[in-house]
């Protein structure tokens, strides 16, 4: 039986090595496309717009924030009936939060950042001419695609889109009449994330078989780059959380449309008492959070994977602590599930429970800082190279260290009491996860633009971008944390109405203009990605001096990456300085017999005769030296 | 230097060592594992909710008084007589399913055939079977967010909220189920066209109709869980 299995895997390879000779039209090649770096592109462009959605939406509320009382007509211009006298509407406000929550979370972070740079660099980095099964990929991208629609067509929506916040907590979200946007934008966030979880399962699947199947020779699991156990991991995590999710919606829809009561009763609806009796809305925010906590650390971890690379490559260091790093991120998958509950300590939990959840949510403090202290000591007296793509991956390492902080306090469960649902929360993961994450995913698409584009961007405007993200990102989310302590919660619409919070508006409209300025700040990249894309400089082969080897490919792309057969892996990927050669680089395609000046005996793990070749060829150079 | 690969690069040839699958395994059977694992989740998700609410609940209807119809036979009186038999089909629709995956490996394209026929047949009895039961219970007064009268809910040995809940839980998890029965017989379907068609014969391989088969089983399996919960304790 196996030897049938090897044999289809070998006649695919073969399969994909005539690819190149097919002729590709426009729409082969740029819009159903198979080929894993032109998918990858799909996504991030995708990507960039469900950002700049995003980010104008949050725009839009932050004016509310900031200017309560004020009128801007040009508002009303835009958004109609939302904006009556040019003021947001407090259900309009409502939808904002919540599509601009759900936008960000799963559309741009999740599969704008796992699916451009999973598709762009698991064949590259580990030897593949393509993913495991490229069609599915391709329907991956599709269905994105179409939910991407779906979800942003709710706006266009007479009772507009949901407005449960992003995490859909029923009952709210469970009776079409509560709200307006309980109605029909959200029938349509439901269908929209259905299609949503089907990609991302097609996705995650394809990622984690061309992992496990489909290295090029010598590229054992532990000479993967950092970026691919993340996405690795990542993947697998989506596999195990996201059908939980499915099964939240699917009975969600049942009390939406079939008269169930899963998450509903004892409820008085508009002086009417409604006849759904038995269910727990409780039980929702379990099968929510059940995905909801790993999904965080679907979010994450693709970004410290993609920091990894970017940091040692600018430091020109090896990693320091690979195979912690490594450890600590696999730790951090499996300590991802049995965490959920920390969302929950004030929906009554038995306070025992609680404890549990606390001591679990506190433990994935270790490998995180396992992570940051790597990261730092990679640094440390490095070489470093202040590409704009390095300067986001430090910034990626300030977010992590002062949203991971907060977390620490937040996963106390008797400080989350006063804590739970302010401000302090929206900082919180606003920095350790949003901020952090963007800026990874931006760190990675300023590094492997040469890559995808065959052109460089520019590094002017890249420091700009850089600067106005990194600054505007602190000032926007960190006086977010006094808030909080304040008692502010999150979500109101006007909460500088009530007398204690009055104090507050001065900061609000601070954090406005802030948020204003860093999303002008964001021009500096559209333009300079798009403009690059066509005029940027042409890019070398290597232009980083990387040792990973999607940069021995050629700059122009072709249906199978390698021309000719794929190179072998002969050594893990961070030979950086290594003592001894005269570069400060060493690709993994290197043989050792090229580098004998550099090799140690741990290179050839345990080969008894290349150590004793290598020993003697030492001895001999060390011999003509005196 | 020579074309003899010297020993200094010689590359590592162990299962994990790149250059192959480390289980031996093509990626769709691979991706195949990696689906019913997800699935699996989805399942286990819906049946812990199950569990959640019936313990929560002082009474739950007793399986033995629900289920004692035999559709077209009898209308009381046998107790699980008529869920077994559909029990039974869907674990015989399994047996030829193995059959068929058997004769696939020895290349037997008229026996493969006809066994995916069997499984293709078993499965939509199954979801006839289910249908019935589905009507059955409908008739009772059993529906999404509908249950029978106050009295025949006390018969049932429980109290409106668990009955409420036996019947929202019943339809929506059978009916996963039986949906993702339902898919799996159009893909066998798929299946067998693809044979009759000889496209696993020019293939040389008839890997698709196992990784059907591991969905088949997968099926089964969890219809074991599913009957285990409601009908048995």
């Amino acid at each position: 039986m196996s030897s049938t299995a090897k044999h289809t895997t070998l006649e695919l390879h073969g399969h994909h090595d005539d690819h190149g000779h097919h002729k590709e039209t426009f729409i082969t090649k740029y819009i159903f496309s198979q080929d894993h770096k032109m998918i990858a592109k799909q996504f991030l462009v995708t990507g960039i717009v469900m950002a700049v959605i995003g980010m104008v939406l949050s725009i839009l509320f932050r004016i509310q924030l900031g200017w309560p009382e004020k009128s801007f007509p040009i508002l009303e211009a835009f958004l109609g009936k939302w904006a009556e006298g040019g003021r947001i509407k407090p259900e309009f406000y409502l939808a904002l939060v919540t599509i601009h929550g759900t936008i960000m979370v799963f559309f741009v972070l999740t599969t704008g950042l796992s699916g451009t740079f999973s598709n762009l660099l698991i064949p590259l980095q580990l030897g593949a001419r393509d993913m495991a099964s490229p069609f599915l990929n391709m329907l991956s991208y599709w269905l994105f695609f179409i939910s991407s629609l779906i979800m942003v067509g709710a706006f266009f929506v007479e009772s507009g889109p949901a407005s449960a916040g992003w995490t859909i907590y029923p009952p709210l979200s469970a009776l079409p009449t509560a709200i307006s946007g309980s109605g029909l934008g959200m029938t349509l966030w439901l269908i929209s994330m259905v299609l949503f979880i089907a990609s991302s399962l097609i996705g995650s699947l394809n990622y984690i078989s061309t992992v496990l199947n489909m290295r090029t020779k010598g590229m054992d699991m532990w000479k993967m780059p950092l970026t691919i156990w993340a996405f690795f991991l990542t993947a697998v995590l989506g596999v195990l959380s996201f059908p939980v999710l499915v099964a939240g919606v699917v009975l969600l829809i049942f009390d939406r449309s079939f008269g169930t009561s899963f998450y509903l009763s004892d409820i008085v609806l508009q002086g009417q008492v409604l006849p759904n009796e038995g269910g727990s809305p409780i039980l929702f925010q379990h099968l929510f959070w059940f995905l909801g906590h790993p999904e965080v650390y679907i979010i994450i971890m693709p970004a410290l994977g993609i920091t990894s690379e970017v940091i040692a490559t600018n430091s020109r260091k090896p990693i320091f602590g690979y195979h912690a790093m490594v450890y600590s991120l696999i730790g951090i998958a499996i300590l991802s599930f049995i965490v959920w509950g920390h969302h929950m300590f004030v929906t009554g939990m038995n306070p025992f429970l609680g404890g549990v959840f606390m001591i679990t949510t506190l433990i994935i403090a270790v490998p995180s800082a396992v992570k940051t202290f790597n990261y730092l000591a990679t640094l440390w007296r490095g070489n470093l190279r202040f590409t704009p793509a390095m300067l986001f991956g430090i910034g990626l390492v300030s977010f992590f260290i002062s949203g991971g902080l907060t977390g620490v306090f937040l996963g106390n469960a008797a400080l989350d009491i006063p804590l739970h649902d302010t401000y302090f929360v929206v900082a919180h993961f606003h920095l350790v996860m949003g901020s952090a994450a963007i800026f990874g995913m931006l760190c990675g698409v300023y590094h492997w633009f040469p890559k995808m584009f065959g052109r460089m961007m520019d590094d002017k405007l890249g420091y700009l971008h850089f600067w106005v993200t990194f600054i505007g990102a602190y000032l926007v989310f960190f006086p977010m944390h006094f808030m909080g302590l304040d008692g502010v919660p999150r979500r109101y619409y006007a909460f500088t109405e009530f007398a204690f919070m009055k104090e507050w508006l001065t900061v609000n409209k601070f954090i406005s203009w802030a948020a204003i300025i860093a999303a002008l700040g964001q021009v500096a990249f559209l333009y300079n990605f798009f403009h690059s894309m066509f005029f940027g400089k042409k890019a070398v082969q290597n232009p980083w001096g990387s040792n990973t080897m999607e940069w021995t490919t050629p700059v122009e792309h072709l249906h199978g990456n390698w021309p000719g057969e794929i190179p072998t892996v002969y050594r893990w990927p961070y030979d950086y300085s290594k003592p001894g050669h005269h570069e400060d680089f060493i690709p993994q395609t290197v043989p050792f017999s090229e580098t004998m000046s550099s090799n140690l005996p741990h290179d050839f793990e345990g080969n008894v005769e290349a150590e004793r070749i290598q020993q003697e060829w030492v001895k001999t150079h060390q011999a003509e030296k005196v | 230097m020579s074309t003899i690969v010297s020993p200094l690069d010689e590359v590592k040839t162990g299962p994990w060592s790149g250059g192959k699958s480390p289980f031996s395994v093509e990626y769709g059977k691979l991706m195949m594992w990696f689906f019913l694992v997800s699935d699996a989740f989805t399942f286990s998700s819906f049946l812990i909710y199950y569990g959640a609410q019936r313990f929560s609940k002082l009474s739950w209807p007793n399986p033995d008084v629900v289920f004692q119809s035999i559709p077209g036979l009898a209308d009381a009186g046998y107790p699980l007589v008529f869920v077994g038999i559909m029990t039974f089909i869907l674990i015989a629709s399994s047996v030829t399913m193995v059959l068929a995956v058997e004769a696939g490996h020895r290349g037997a394209k008229k026996e493969v055939a006809w066994w995916m026929v069997a499984t293709i047949i078993g499965g939509f009895m199954f979801l006839g079977c289910q249908a019935l039961e589905w009507t059955h219970l409908h008739h009772e007064g059993f529906w999404w967010g509908a249950v029978p009268s106050a009295e025949e809910i006390h018969h049932l040995g429980t109290n409106h909220v668990g009955a409420t809940q036996f019947a929202n839980l019943f339809f929506t998890i059978t009916g996963f189920h039986g949906f993702h029965v339902f898919s799996g017989v159009i893909i066998n379907i798929i299946i067998l066209i693809m044979t009759l068609s000889g496209t696993f014969q020019k293939r040389g391989s008839y890997l698709m109709v196992e990784k059907v088969g591991l969905y088949w089983h997968f099926v089964d399996l969890v219809w074991v869980f599913v009957f285990t919960f409601f009908y048995l304790v």
